[in-house]
């Protein structure tokens, strides 16, 4: 055991400033992203002045990215609780019960302030730090996706972004070997100087191995275990809480650098260390490195902690103990170890080639102390550094550019004459549309032989071995629709995460969300962070897929120009049998294609007034989240009695992209279909608008009586609206006065080629 | 029969091989870690895919010093069978077991999808059940898969009917589109001239399931079981 330094005896001493170190003015302060007043309740917490190394651990506690401090009351408006929610928000990961005594780790998570700067690092470490959050509650991470938001890839700057994004996400997945399962990738200007990059993982665990990161036990050993600490990513935390400027590339050593194969050694070992029981506690040594884990650790089991950080392995000597605490190096994690086994841990991580070290030890008097060689640094009271964030309420006020914009007059782009077949091929060329076979090529998607439905379709479906079921995930949010409306756009998320886990044959059981904003101190921006906090949290609730955790991302703004709001939700649900997996193509010639749902005169905030006019504007599509509940049961209904061969989302490009989609089978031979639409409506909104709660399914022509008195019991349209044809046919469209008709090899060609051309042809 | 899956730093294929041999085809499975000196007599050694260390430096280079490397040349050396699928072929290259290389793909991008191969010879342990010509249908995943070998070499294993896949278009044509990252002579695996040691880049273990997508690397392992089964009887 380390000595107590100053603690012990007759209560706590207070530290001496440190030699070298800089006077605390309130330049210094600000430097750290506190306010005056902020410094205020920090100098009430402490009885005093704080040392710099106090500061610097205040800053990165109450920064957003840890403290929350401008979200958190929002955040307290969703919905968490459900029976088969196991563990809500507040840990690493959130986990749900999915039946055979098995239970379901899974989180999301930002790494888009890095991924600004040096897109292969910020990417590669972001899926480092997820897989960690996953495997630190016990769970084998199982796999990956990736929501992803770039600018217009008309710019070199964002093709480097994207090329690089996806390289290190790939090659740190692949290496761990985690298949991806899909994601989401979106190109709009306004994502032009800062990309979105969420990674979200999922891992598999037998109920009982559950663990969480607590650090109690008085006397119990921490341990720093993995990589060694560098001075790299300090106050990472800090600096995803600020907004990117002119000089931000210059930030560019605030990003960490990924090493996935020590993270494949930590994750076995972990999860050795996990269950051989020696351990109290794990935790990523994740934003705010050792100063967040072990006052987290702390803080979730009342306890104290001492650390002394002459005790911590680094990377180069002479590192300050400011620098040890708030070092973001990866790879590494705090243990809290059984006193008395720490050999036996020591043994374990021996076998994988992981360094650790005995850095510390439990306390029970609730401080969070830290001794430089046995001499006190730091010395703070654990509660407020994890629960005292001041949290605040801003005014949100709607910004009069975007409500302009929603209003705007569209019936110019309504119809009328054109060529809707060159319409047609000029969308689905869109990055938004054409196939992201460029992206997920570059991921396994197979490794660990459970990829029942790979990247591509309207989900991810695994297998859980040893069960009949499968799980189904995905991740959605358009910020265009977030853009123009968000309480909508929030709710459209939802609606089209179930839709799309209930097209596989899934019930959606529960989401991790990640919220993606501006500067919450402009009131523009807090009206569209609350608008969307309230609209997901009503659409949570009628789906009943509770919140169990996520992350909030905020200063997403470029020289004060702010994203569009991205409230990305990952959504999990479960199939009960996989023999019902259900798949978004069409399976044979002469089934009868069906709509489900109404299509409407609805064009605003489309993908086709974005890509053939260059328009973000109008009003985003109207969505009713009780009938989307009814579709999407009437739907499972249809799909629990074996009636469907296919079944498949219809959002954005509309209707006539939705059939391309399901015509075009990545790996098998394009299929011909000729679809009639009876609807008296504008043929660009009929074709190409994304009216909400639609869903193309197709049967076998005996079971279509059944598809159609199923849908009649739930009140759900149904519309016979066309065929199956053959391989390598015509794709033909056509309503009362328009058409579009194309060999299907052209449509395929196109469809395939778009971002390879963009992206490949440099 | 007895079958072992060789478990490096960075294996991450060593797990879906030993659920294939153990769970599909019912065979006694089991891992031993890289630092172990003996194999323990198994018939079967796989050395599974993955990214032993992080192919830091290059793919296998460092694995090779392993200690269990010097107990599978034993194994190989009395004729008994070695698989290496990825990773592991890339390391059965650098541990001089199967000649040539595997250098980075001629895209210069990881590549992962499913492949058509083509059965070149079932006249091997690993393709009894196949039919000559036969073309399989089964996933790559990986960054270094270009094999090369100098002229010699590729002609001696083209003479000697070695070349046991090869990357095909789905009809089994040799030619534009079948070959997914530029091997010399469309190569997708190779075995040594005894027969006994084969190394190949697309994964047999991930295309032997129905709810997987295909059963056609299964042909493989039902290849093995029948050659040992016979053996032992022999």
């Amino acid at each position: 055991m380390i000595a107590g330094g100053g603690a012990n005896g007759s209560g706590p001493a207070a530290p001496e400033p440190r030699p070298g170190d800089p006077g605390i003015t309130a330049e210094l302060v600000a430097d750290h992203g506190l306010s005056p007043e902020e410094y205020d309740k920090i100098v009430g917490h402490l009885g005093r002045t704080p040392t710099f190394t106090e500061l610097g651990v205040f800053s990165a506690m109450w920064s957003e990215h840890c403290g929350y401090k401008n979200s958190k009351r929002l955040l307290r408006l969703l919905p968490t609780e459900a029976p088969w929610v196991i563990q809500g928000p507040g840990e690493n990961a959130g986990v749900i019960d999915i039946g055979g005594g098995y239970a379901l780790a899974f989180k999301i998570e930002s790494h888009n302030h890095p991924s600004a700067v040096e897109p292969y690092q910020g990417a590669a470490t972001g899926i480092g730090g997820i897989l960690r959050d996953v495997f630190t509650m016990g769970a084998r991470p199982v796999a990956v996706l990736d929501s992803l938001h770039f600018g217009d890839l008309d710019s070199s700057r964002v093709r480097y972004l994207f090329d690089g994004v996806v390289r290190g996400a790939g090659d740190y997945g692949n290496c761990v070997g985690i298949p991806n399962l899909g994601g989401e990738a979106y190109f709009d200007r306004g994502y032009e100087g800062n990309p979105i990059i969420n990674v979200m993982c999922l891992g598999i665990m037998k109920r009982e191995q559950l663990i969480r990161g607590e650090a109690h036990g008085e006397g119990n050993t921490l341990m720093a275990v993995g990589a060694r600490t560098g001075r790299d990513g300090i106050h990472g935390a800090t600096f995803a809480s600020e907004e990117l400027g002119e000089d931000s590339d210059a930030s560019r050593p605030q990003v960490q650098v990924g090493d996935p194969f020590t993270e494949k050694l930590l994750l076995e070992a972990s999860l050795e260390l996990i269950r051989s029981g020696h351990i109290v506690g794990i935790q990523d040594m994740g934003a705010a490195g050792i100063t967040s884990s072990a006052a987290e650790m702390a803080g979730r089991s009342g306890s104290g902690v001492v650390i002394d950080t002459a005790l911590v392995p680094v990377r180069e000597p002479g590192m300050t103990p400011y620098e040890i605490l708030l070092s973001e190096s990866q790879e590494r994690m705090m243990v809290v170890v059984h006193r008395g086994r720490e050999d036996e841990v020591r043994k374990i991580l021996n076998k994988w080639e992981l360094e650790a070290a005995e850095v510390g030890h439990v306390t029970a008097d609730g401080r969070f102390r830290i001794l430089e060689d046995g001499r006190s640094v730091a010395d703070i009271p654990a509660l407020p550094l994890t629960e005292g964030c001041p949290t605040y309420e801003r005014a949100g006020i709607e910004g009069e550019e975007v409500r302009a914009l929603r209003e705007m007059d569209l019936s110019p782009y309504a119809g009328g004459e054109g060529d809707r077949t060159a319409d047609f091929l000029r969308l689905l060329a869109s990055p938004n549309l054409a196939s992201r076979r460029w992206i997920h090529d570059q991921y396994d998607t197979t490794v660990r032989t459970a990829s029942v439905v790979q990247p591509g379709g309207d989900a991810g479906v695994l297998r859980v071995r040893g069960t009949p079921r499968g799980i189904a995930v995905t991740t959605d949010c358009s910020g265009r629709y977030t853009y123009l409306e968000p309480g909508t756009g929030a709710r459209i998320a939802v609606a089209e995460a179930a839709r799309n886990l209930a097209c596989s044959g899934a019930l959606p059981m529960a989401v991790t969300n990640n919220l993606n904003f501006g500067n919450p101190l402009k009131p523009h921006i807090y009206y569209q962070l609350r608008e969307a906090v309230l609209g997901m949290a009503e659409a949570c609730a009628l789906f009943e897929t509770p919140v169990t955790g996520g992350n909030v991302s905020l200063y997403n703004e470029t020289s004060g120009t702010p994203i569009y709001p991205t409230p990305v939700i990952g959504m999990v649900g479960i199939i009960e049998d996989l023999e019902r997996v259900t798949r978004h193509a069409f399976q044979a010639e002469g089934d009868v294609i069906v709509l489900l749902g109404r299509n409407t005169d609805e064009l605003g905030a489309s993908e086709y007034l974005y890509a053939m006019h260059g328009i973000v504007g109008g009003r985003p599509p109207r969505v009713d989240l009780l009938a989307e509940r009814v579709l999407q049961q009437a739907l499972l209904a249809m799909i629990g009695e074996g009636l469907l061969r296919s079944a498949h989302d219809c959002s954005e490009g509309g209707l006539a992209c939705a059939l391309a989609e399901s015509a075009l089978h990545e790996g098998e031979d394009p299929v011909g279909i000729h679809v009639r639409l009876a609807d008296p409506l504008p043929s660009t909104a009929l074709f190409f608008g994304e009216a909400q709660g639609r869903v193309v399914v197709s049967c076998d022509p005996a079971n279509l009586d059944r598809v159609r008195r199923l849908a009649d019991r739930y009140g759900v349209p149904c519309a016979e609206i066309g065929t199956v044809g053959a391989i390598g046919g015509s794709f033909v469209v056509e309503s009362a006065d328009a058409r579009i008709e194309a060999d299907i090899g052209k449509v395929s060609a196109v469809y395939f080629g778009a971002l390879p051309e963009r992206m490949d042809a440099q | 029969m007895r079958a072992v899956v060789v478990t490096f730093p960075g294996s991450n294929c060593d797990y879906d091989c030993l659920q294939v041999l153990r769970k599909v085809m019912g065979v006694d499975t089991r891992f031993i870690w890289h630092r172990e000196h003996e194999l323990g007599d198994p018939d079967l050694v796989v050395l599974p895919g993955g990214f032993s260390y992080g192919d830091y430096l290059r793919a296998g280079a460092i694995a090779r010093f392993s200690p269990i490397v010097e107990a599978v040349k034993r194994h190989a050396g009395r004729g008994g069978i070695v698989l290496g699928i990825c990773n592991g072929f890339q390391i059965l290259c650098e541990a001089g077991l199967l000649p040539g290389a595997l250098r980075r793909n001629e895209s210069l991008k990881f590549r992962s999808h499913d492949v058509h191969v083509r059965v070149e010879t079932t006249d091997t342990a690993f393709t009894r059940a196949y039919r000559p010509g036969q073309v399989l249908r089964i996933p790559i995943a990986h960054a270094e898969g270009n094999y090369i070998a100098d002229p010699g070499t590729l002609e001696r294993l083209e003479a000697d009917g070695r070349v046991v896949f090869r990357y095909t278009t789905r009809e089994g044509a040799r030619g534009e589109g079948g070959n997914p990252n530029g091997s010399a002579n469309d190569i997708a695996g190779i075995v040594n001239p005894a027969g006994n040691v084969l190394g190949l880049m697309p994964h047999p273990e991930r295309a032997a399931e129905g709810v997987l997508g295909s059963t056609d690397g299964l042909g493989m392992f039902e290849s093995l079981v029948a050659h040992l089964a016979h053996e032992r009887v022999a």
